[in-house]
């Protein structure tokens, strides 16, 4: 053994310890940003131990530093520009293009026999190929759909979607099967073609509310791909990391499901919610089915606010999408001028991601007390004088307790129509991504002031000014 | 095969210290772990590598390799600096709540 062999070993095994350590301290609030800079660093470690043990060419190290520029380039710029609101997208991207790396990579070993041709290279090549495809094609599916770009085809949601994709896996089976007689022959790429249509086949019935589910699903996937590239070319270190996020990223789906009250079996076969449950699409009702809609001016909300001892703010997705976080802080510093309390009622599953609620908030520098977790703030609503729902429908809709034939049923919401007068602040009467009614929107304490949240925002606080809000210095 | 049965031992334990790891996660911090944990799956880079490194002269193999390093890349990068700027939000916050000044800083 060489000293460089044994230095790259070394260097190896620390990597391992480091992404271990990291990945452990991203699970606690204090450790996590030191913990994410930890795995960066053993990263770094892994990147060189590698460049050690391996001498490359000068044409190789061309290569190299053209494939790093680009994909580090574009990665930097896309990290430094997209907005928070779409953060749970750019993870989809992000986690789609490492899919698609294994799978670049054992297209090329099978292709020009660039390993060992053992068995066991086939059979990972075959999972690289497989895995890494779902995890991109989904991946992108995924992020189509969180973007908007992507609509849930009526057909997804009959069951002629499950023998499309059984007919898919199968004959992606077939691909594999014939690899062994032809390594790069015709097999590879219908393997590769009926996955990558799995990919899509599988993710597009699903509903928008449960792509934070399948994000985390197939960030585990693209674990699993590295892991099988790690088998393909015979890299002990890359078996372990990929094992480990694989291994990870199921417990985080897991704690996800149990956190939204489904079961991950449910969010994968049973279609968008809505469809679920066994029976037709027809208990929900669609935004014709509304008929008591009491809706009010900005004018009237503000009213209402300056009486009030007691205002808990519940953001949700449409805060995110209008970007309202700012003008949200301006109204309760306002608010809190004047000696109202404000908190923040944030349920687990608002927006598009969990803790997507927190990041925004905290951007506009919400102080982090005044975040109140669901169970902590549910006992707090029968004392409270005024609600204000910012975009926010299923994580508040009461069916949820009360309706056992709502398929929202059981899941855990905030309890705002407990409060003394609840404002709803949205753009129209659509449907959440549930897809299904409100009953809170037809209580009688209920107002709706339609529009985007960052205008009535803006126009609530400028009403408060008026009555002469924020003049005072009192506290 | 001893070569095997050695990485399937690797496969194993990684997989069960995978499932070790991760135990309670506050809902905070489901998306940031969900996107460093991604990051880390980037480091399939190190099978780039070494593609490109037993490329020889292949031109083809060349580009493949470059091409899936470049998303790896993306992915690693992108990745890690995501997780840091919405992880940066909430140390910010818990520095503000120590000192009693709170006036929003200018940073980004």
């Amino acid at each position: 053994m060489t000293l460089s062999t044994a230095l790259a070993w070394a260097i190896d095994l620390l990597a391992v310890l480091l992404l271990a350590l990291g990945l452990k301290g991203l699970s606690k609030v204090r450790s996590a940003r030191s913990a994410n800079g930890l795995a960066a660093l053993a990263m770094g470690l892994a990147v060189l131990g590698l460049l050690i043990q391996q001498p490359l060419s000068a044409v190789a190290w061309l290569w190299i530093v053209i494939g790093s520029a680009v994909g580090g380039l574009a990665g930097l710029v896309m990290a430094r520009r997209v907005p928070m609101t779409a953060m749970p997208e750019t993870v989809a991207l992000f986690n789609g293009c490492g899919g698609m790396a294994s799978l670049l990579v054992a297209l090329g070993v099978a292709l020009f026999g660039a390993g060992e041709a053992g068995l066991v290279e086939g059979i990972s090549i075959v999972i690289s190929v497989f895995v890494g495809a779902i995890t991109f094609t989904g991946s992108l599916v995924a992020m189509g759909k969180l973007q908007g770009w992507i609509d849930t085809p009526g057909w997804t949601q009959s069951q002629v979607r499950h023998g499309v994709n059984i007919a898919l896996a199968v004959a992606a089976l077939v691909g594999a099967f014939s690899l062994p007689a032809d390594p790069a022959g015709a097999g590879l790429w219908l393997l590769l073609l009926a996955a990558s249509l799995l990919g899509i086949g599988v993710t597009l019935p699903i509903g928008g509310a449960d792509m934070p589910v399948v994000i985390s699903l197939l960030n585990s996937y693209s674990g699993v791909a590295a892991a099988a590239a790690g088998f393909v070319v015979g890299s002990p270190l890359l078996i372990v990391a990929g094992a480990m996020v694989g291994a990870a990223g199921l417990i985080l789906t897991q704690v996800m499901c149990t956190a939204m009250n489904r079961s991950l079996l449910n969010v994968l076969f049973g279609g968008a919610l809505g469809g679920g449950g066994g029976g037709p699409v027809g208990g929900g009702g669609d935004e014709a089915g509304y008929t008591r809609i009491t809706s009010c001016s900005a004018e009237e909300c503000a009213l209402a606010l300056e009486n009030a001892e007691r205002v808990v703010f519940v953001p949700g997705y449409g805060l995110a999408v209008a970007q309202a976080q700012h003008a949200l802080r301006e109204l309760a510093k306002l608010l809190e001028a004047n000696g109202t309390e404000v908190t923040y009622a944030i349920h687990p599953v608002a927006g598009r991601m969990p803790g997507h609620m927190n990041v925004l908030l905290a951007e506009a520098d919400v102080p982090y007390e005044q975040l109140v977790e669901m169970d902590a703030i549910n006992p707090e609503f029968p004392r409270t004088d005024v609600v204000i729902v910012l975009g926010a429908n299923d994580v508040v809709n009461p069916d949820a307790k009360t309706d056992s034939s709502s398929p929202l049923y059981g899941m855990p919401v905030l309890e705002v129509d407990q409060a003394r007068q609840v404002f709803v602040v949205k753009r129209s009467l659509g449907a959440g991504y549930a897809g299904i009614k409100n009953a809170l929107f037809e209580l009688p304490q209920t107002a709706m002031v339609f529009g985007d949240a960052k205008v009535v925002l803006n126009g609530l606080a400028s009403e408060l000014r008026d009555l002469g809000f924020g003049k005072k210095t009192a506290a | 095969m001893s070569g095997l049965s050695q990485a399937l031992w690797v496969l194993l334990l990684g997989s069960l210290l995978g499932l070790e790891l991760i135990g309670k996660v506050p809902p905070t911090l489901h998306t940031p772990l969900m996107s460093g944990a991604n990051a880390i799956s980037g480091i399939t880079m190190l099978a780039s590598l070494t593609l490109i490194s037993r490329a020889g002269e292949n031109p083809a193999l060349l580009a493949l390799g470059a091409a899936s390093l470049a998303f790896a890349l993306f992915n690693v990068v992108g990745g890690f600096l995501v997780t840091d700027r919405m992880l940066a939000m909430f140390s910010r916050k818990s520095s503000n709540r120590t000192s009693s000044n709170r006036k929003p800083r200018v940073e980004r």
